[in-house]
């Protein structure tokens, strides 16, 4: 069997994109984006519905053509011009896809067999790869005859069988419930990982984001709002947007003087370190950056608690500070009434303050 | 097994009315045709006689050579309209499927209109070549009326299977390397094929007994349905006329049977 570059782990290739732009009846859904993947890389596109993911996803693998002159290299080598069909890219979608007509085993085999692969060869390779997602007992069977989780990692094997250059996969966990989600989607990881090819991941869930991608690039309005690590994209947000769509944000909305924001709402009050001149600031921190302390100073939260929900090791407290809504997750074991008022310390770093819109 | 008998009940219309316009005449027909002269052997003479032979295999060319026309045209112009939105569609659409409501007689007239003697056809060939082409009246009249009658039924069969047909599908062959006459064959055609079958069967069991076109064009041919027609009245066989109905009906049954046998791993 001829072993290509592409099959050994770690040498997929390198997606290089420049100045990538595409409307559709005069709506721009992407504006020009640049993007670089280095091989072996998993970069996850993350954002809401219309955000430009998936347009970005179609552009790479040559389903949709750029407006302009566009230039797209896997590896240095210009593909623009490449159609989808020789740019030998894998793809997975969220409706699987997979040919009812054919078999399990058939499915994984078909792009070996339009490149004309013999049989035999087929579907050794074919066995090899559903082998590698655990469904080698189920190569003979219909595509009706497997559930959700087992249809996706059929696409998977399908897709991963021409060993492409580069992996797309567009939201390919939605259709599934919660559960499976949640373990194909550590499967599906670890899978890509091992195989060292390169991967672009379309999604809207944040979870899954952060679970999958080595790199994350959130979108927002058909641009690339931020692109790094999942630790950065989290604990240092580019903007009000990324801060809000990955996980959750809180906001104090207040004066700053000489360098600390004060808020006094009569019981109530926050008295917050932030250093910087005089001006009208919006800080931010997660729920979780919060430590109970034993009472109210400086660079402290004194709020009052207005509901608890359980959630297993944590709890997650509606908090009410001069008049705005915190939202604090604590250890489970404390407890909390409802009408108390506690008060919370805040370490520095945890502190966010981004440029005010508009 | 009060909801057995609740089945049994909801199928009960359908019991008496297969029974009483199907079973009933058919059986009726049976007898007439083998009260004949030649008794039983009316359904031999079909098969012996070259005039009923050569009348039975002209009509089985002709509905064959329709259905695959008509298959053709249909399964090409319903993926064009599937996916495609144009200022126009709907217009388009419904002006392809105007000929739904002409009864056989209008589409011989058209075909006549088209290619008869002094048709559109022969005006032309006689202007430019000094000939005049007419077809209207042989099998190739009855074929193109055939065609026009039924690409519209079949169109809109195989378009609304067309549309409901997962883009990704072909995306997701395309990205394996798949070309598009590998596509066709592995990915399209198969998904379709529910729709073809159905669309084809009506095709052909039309182009089989239509009667209304054969009776305004058929001069030179005798498909089956005309010699019926013929049998019964000109020549007051009623027995034959009998026997080569119910061999129309078979013939069309065993055909519709055949194609619904799919080869095996499709």
């Amino acid at each position: 069997m001829t072993q290509t570059a592409n099959a050994a782990p770690g040498t997929g290739a390198a997606i290089t994109a420049r100045a990538l732009t595409k409307s559709f009846h005069g709506t721009t859904v992407l504006h020009p984006t640049d993007l670089h993947v280095p091989a072996g890389e998993i970069l996850v596109l993350l954002g809401p519905s219309g955000c430009g993911k998936t347009t970005l996803l179609r552009l790479i693998a040559g389903l949709e053509r750029p407006d302009g002159p566009d230039m797209l290299r896997f590896d240095g080598e210009d593909v623009s011009g490449v159609p989808v069909e020789r740019r030998n890219v894998g793809m997975v979608f969220q409706s699987y896809a997979l040919f009812p007509n054919m078999t399990v085993g058939e499915n994984v085999a078909y792009g070996l067999k339009v490149r004309g692969l013999p049989s035999a060869e087929r579907r050794a390779e074919a066995g090899r790869l559903l082998a590698l997602v655990g469904l080698e007992e189920h190569a003979g069977k219909r595509i009706t005859a497997i559930s959700g989780g087992q249809r996706q990692r059929c696409a998977l094997a399908r897709a991963l069988a021409i060993k492409p250059r580069v992996l797309l996969l567009d939201e390919p966990l939605a259709a599934l419930d919660a559960v499976l989600r949640e373990r194909l989607r550590a499967e599906i990881g670890l899978l890509l990982r091992e195989f060292g090819i390169t991967a672009v991941y379309v999604t809207h869930d944040q979870a899954e984001a952060m679970a999958i991608g080595d790199r994350i690039a959130v979108m927002q309005a058909g641009r690339i709002a931020q692109i790094d690590r999942p630790e950065v994209i989290y604990h240092r947000p580019a903007n009000d947007f990324v801060a809000d769509f990955v996980g959750t944000m809180n906001r104090l909305a207040g004066p700053v003087r000489d360098g600390r924001l004060v808020l006094d709402g009569g019981d109530t009050r926050a008295d917050l370190p932030t250093g910087g001149p005089d001006r009208e600031a919006i800080l931010c921190f997660r729920p979780e950056a919060v430590r109970l302390r034993d009472g109210p100073g400086e660079g402290a939260i004194l709020a009052r608690i207005t509901a608890t929900t359980f959630f297993g090791a944590t709890q997650r407290l509606l908090a009410e500070v001069a008049g705005q809504v915190l939202r604090l997750d604590l250890p489970s074991g404390l407890t909390f009434r409802p009408g108390q008022l506690a008060a919370f310390s805040l370490e520095g770093p945890a502190l966010l303050e981004f440029p005010r819109n508009g | 097994m009060r909801t057995r008998r609740f089945d049994l009940l909801l199928i009960l219309p359908l019991a008496v009315f297969t029974l009483a316009f199907l079973i009933l005449p058919l059986a009726r027909l049976g007898v007439t045709a083998v009260e004949g002269e030649r008794g039983a052997m009316a359904f031999l003479a079909i098969l012996t006689e070259p005039r009923y032979r050569a009348s039975l295999l002209a009509t089985l060319l002709l509905a064959l050579a329709t259905t695959a026309g008509t298959l053709a045209i249909a399964t090409v112009a319903a993926q064009t309209l599937a996916n495609r939105r144009f200022p126009g569609r709907g217009l388009l659409l419904s002006l392809l499927t105007f000929p739904l409501a002409f009864p056989g007689v209008v589409v011989g007239f058209m075909v006549i209109l088209l290619g008869g003697r002094l048709g559109l056809v022969g005006g032309v060939t006689r202007a430019v070549a000094g000939t005049n082409v007419v077809f209207a009246y042989s099998l190739t009249g009855l074929f193109i009326g055939y065609l026009y009658f039924s690409v519209p039924r079949v169109l809109l069969t195989i378009l609304a299977a067309a549309e409901k047909l997962d883009p990704a599908l072909v995306e997701a062959a395309r990205s394996l390397g798949a070309g598009p006459l590998a596509i066709q064959r592995d990915v399209v055609l198969p998904a379709l094929f529910p729709a073809l079958y159905t669309g084809g069967a009506l095709c052909f069991a039309t182009a089989m007994g239509a009667f209304g076109t054969a009776f305004t064009l058929a001069t030179n041919v005798d498909v089956v349905p005309m010699l019926i027609y013929t049998e019964f009245t000109l020549a007051t066989n009623a027995a034959m006329a009998a026997a080569l109905s119910i061999a129309l009906g078979l013939i069309t049954w065993l055909a519709l049977a055949l194609a619904r046998l799919r080869p095996a791993g499709v």
